[in-house]
């Protein structure tokens, strides 16, 4: 959806800030709506979709709540501005690193300093009894004690990293202070029994200590040198929202049954259903039960769209493991959608495992049987491309028809052996539409022994190594008929 | 008698008076919501108690709850409003031979031959009501697009009627399984709440709220056991509800402890489809009965 003209990011906050403050006779001052205006334009950078109307809302909700209070105040504004998960964890992040910004920014330009930070420090840090410190930050951490961890990580800092000693890298300076702070997830022998540390520490604490350690190294680095740091955007992995390989599992299996409902409605209004409508007579007498039995509204039989007959083929070799797990997890659940599909797995050889995943309904089973009656490998454990797509256009050729998709996935690296174009090219020439999934990101594509453009000029390639990207290919796979090119 | 809170710890604590443990941001949002005159679209797993919340919230405002459940072809005359058929013929017949068109016109299209649908109702009626539409997410975008009048401007328009206005702001919450993305605009209109399983802490409070009898080791143990059972990829994870349906299940039978023979007894309680029993008979079983050896209260 191309954004509204009013979304565009622009650099003139300042002037919607006085646009802002001006209808809104309330609490919040000039300097506030400034801010959360920048705020915005912020979010609207790291991709939020964020409207004037919700900037708007924000402003009208604060002074509803006692918003000086930090946690109301980024509650507050998360309800207005962060309308999916995805969005909250960028928004988060993003709040973190913008206020924190904002506040240096403003001790720098009002010239408050830390009295006796930076310098002759020596003295202050020698009397911290460091195992004491050890117990307490161990204790703050297993009870997620917001403000004494950030009272302690400064402590901490104070005992453990003098100043010019710091490597002038803050991940190392963290780094190095958690080590001598012997903070670890596993447990701990030689504590006392009740210490938190003798069954070891929640992961998600210690992370959390050292977020507070590397913001407060940075607070101290600018003041230091009086300026603030770039701004860094934020990190493709930070903004991923964290989860296990289960609940990708859970999030493939959601794509698809989106990827069925979209193939399940489109195009109906391509397909001139009116010419050949049948009047369903059963569904007509009901509904003319409402109009004393004069049948006013007709109800047509759907007319249901053919579906599409899917021949997938997966790498399962070596170079894919941690990619083959999420594909097959795919196949899986374009099982569980669509009847008239073909699946074949393939390494130096390719075998059909159709079978196996309208027998096998668990997902664990699935992956198990693959692994122990494809007989795919032969003798090096290596793709070969060439030989597979000549094995595969012996299977499949005579039932290959222009309404027939099929579905590619793999790496394409065929470890210096042929990659029989040629071969794929008849396929593709027989199948309606050819599809390709790399699970590579595009940088590595044609690196090394990747021949994925030999492939490519006669399908179509897309990325595909997160849920986000399998979404989007299913927005291509099932684009109405005319906008195709 | 409808109250309006003034802070949101008002609507925290009348939730908990109503048996419902918000955290603050739910308590937030739903202040925010009652002050601002905007709806919430609330979003989570199933089982973590949307649909509660609603209710929960209509019970302490002491507000009438309408819930709109929807679903897969629901359309303009199940959620709005339906003109009575049946009754208009009625009427039409048992009218004498000479009356005029415009008057049995006038007459058959008035309120009595109107059928109210949820949305209506909640629209017409003359105290504020919470609103609950339930699983928005099983809509088509058409339905969609139909709310948005409705959810800006709280009216509808009937063409032989006209304009209906809302006398009185109700509350509007909207739920979703997050099983299709919702439209910008509708997003847009929300305020946003997104509620996930409760920590354990939280959990804890909540199942000792609602079976206050039960040993606090025992539900100590069933909080960590059900995060345990959550873990695992099932086609149904344990909601809150079956927390405590299994909390009161172990205090009818006057159980003293979790082990292998309790849990797998009362297992399908939390658990409910054949091969979820399977999974999380292998794998939260086996670790019951190591964990039973030690302490008790291996809280990891």
């Amino acid at each position: 959806m191309p954004p509204p003209p009013d979304k565009r990011p622009s650099r003139e906050a300042s002037r919607r800030a006085a646009l802002f403050s001006e209808p809104l006779a309330n609490p919040l001052d000039a300097g506030l709506t400034a801010h959360l205006v920048e705020f915005g334009e912020e979010l609207r950078g790291e991709g939020v979709a964020l409207g004037t109307s919700e900037l708007l809302d924000a402003f009208s909700a604060l002074p509803e709540v006692a918003w000086n209070e930090p946690t109301l105040f980024r509650e507050t504004l998360a309800a207005t501005l962060a309308k999916s998960p995805e969005d909250r964890a960028i928004f988060d992040l993003v709040f973190e690193r913008f206020f924190f910004r904002a506040t240096e920014l403003a001790a720098l330009n009002t010239g408050i300093g830390e009295a006796g930070s930076g310098s002759g420090d020596g003295e202050g840090s020698a009397e911290i009894d460091i195992e004491a410190l050890r117990e307490q930050i161990a204790r703050a951490i297993a009870e997620q004690n917001e403000g004494a961890l950030r009272d302690l990580a400064r402590l901490a800092i104070a005992a453990f990293a003098q100043p010019g000693e710091g490597s002038g890298v803050l991940g190392v300076d963290v780094q190095r202070i958690r080590r001598s702070l012997g903070l670890r997830t596993d447990p701990q022998g030689d504590v006392p029994e009740d210490d938190p540390r003798a069954e070891g520490l929640p992961r998600e604490g210690i992370r959390r200590f050292e977020q507070l350690l590397r913001q407060e190294l940075e607070r101290q680095q600018i003041e230091r040198t009086s300026t603030l740091p770039a701004a860094r955007p934020l990190h493709e992995l930070d903004r991923a929202l964290p989860s296990g390989p289960l609940q990708d599992l859970a999030s493939v299996h959601r794509v698809v049954t989106q990827l069925k409902r979209r193939l399940k409605t489109q195009g109906q209004e391509h397909r001139g259903h009116r010419r050949h409508a049948h009047v369903d007579i059963r569904r007509t007498m009901r509904a003319s039960l409402q109009t004393g039995g004069v049948p006013i509204t007709l109800r047509y039989r759907p007319v249901r769209p053919r579906r599409p007959e899917l021949f997938v083929i997966c790498d399962v070799s070596t170079s894919v493991t941690s990619a083959s797990v999420f594909f097959l997890s795919v196949m899986h659940a374009l099982h569980d959608s669509f009847r008239k599909m073909r699946s074949f797995v393939f390494i130096e050889r390719v075998s059909e495992v159709t079978e196996v995943f309208e027998r096998e309904r668990d997902f664990k089973a699935v992956s198990e049987a693959i692994a122990r009656d494809a007989g795919v490998a032969d003798i090096s454990g290596y793709t070969d491309y060439g030989r597979v797509w000549g094995e595969l256009l012996e299977q499949i050729q005579d039932e290959l028809h222009p309404r027939a998709t099929v579905i590619v996935l793999g790496d394409a690296r065929t470890n210096g052996r042929a990659p029989g174009a040629d071969l794929f090219a008849q396929i593709a020439a027989r199948a309606g539409r050819t599809y390709w999934l790399n699970p590579e990101p595009r940088l590595y594509w044609n690196y090394g022994d990747s021949v994925i453009d030999s492939y490519a000029q006669y399908c179509e390639a897309y990325e595909c190594w997160t849920t986000a990207q399998l979404e989007n290919f299913v927005k291509v796979l099932t684009a109405p008929e005319a906008t195709r090119p | 008698m409808s109250t309006t809170p003034d802070r949101p710890e008002e609507i925290s604590s009348g939730l908990v008076e109503v048996g419902y443990l918000p955290d603050a941001a739910t308590s937030l949002v739903a202040f925010l919501a009652i002050k601002l005159g905007k709806p919430i679209l609330v979003e989570g797993p199933a089982g973590v108690g949307k649909t509660q919340l609603a209710k929960s919230l209509a019970e302490t405002l002491g507000r009438e709850l309408v819930r709109l459940q929807c679903y897969e072809g629901l359309d303009e005359a199940k959620a709005l409003y339906e003109w009575n058929y049946r009754k208009q013929l009625l009427r039409i017949q048992a009218e004498a031979q000479d009356t005029g068109w415009q008057e049995v016109q006038d007459d058959i299209f008035g309120e009595d031959f109107l059928l109210e649908r949820p949305l209506m109702t909640a629209i017409a009626s003359p105290d504020p009501v919470v609103l609950l539409i339930d699983e928005i997410d099983k809509t088509d975008q058409e339905f969609e697009a139909m709310l948005l009048e409705l959810l800006s401007d709280f009216q509808i328009s009937i063409p032989e009627l006209g304009r209906i206005e809302a006398s009185t702001m109700p509350l509007v919450l909207l739920t979703s399984n997050n099983s299709r993305e919702l439209t910008e605009a509708l997003k847009r209109r929300c305020l946003y709440l997104w509620i996930d399983y409760p920590s354990l802490e939280h959990e804890l409070e909540i199942v000792r709220l609602h079976a206050p009898e039960l040993d606090e080791k025992i539900s100590r143990r069933l909080v960590e056991v059900v995060a345990m059972v959550r873990e695992l990829d099932l086609k149904k994870p344990p909601s809150i509800a079956e927390s405590i349906d299994w909390a009161r299940a172990l205090l009818l039978l006057g159980a003293t402890d979790i082990d292998t023979k309790t849990f797998n007894e009362t297992m399908s309680i939390i658990v409910k489809h054949r091969t979820d029993i399977d999974i999380v008979a292998e794998r939260v079983g086996v670790k019951l009965d190591s964990d039973g050896d030690g302490s008790g209260a291996a809280a990891s």
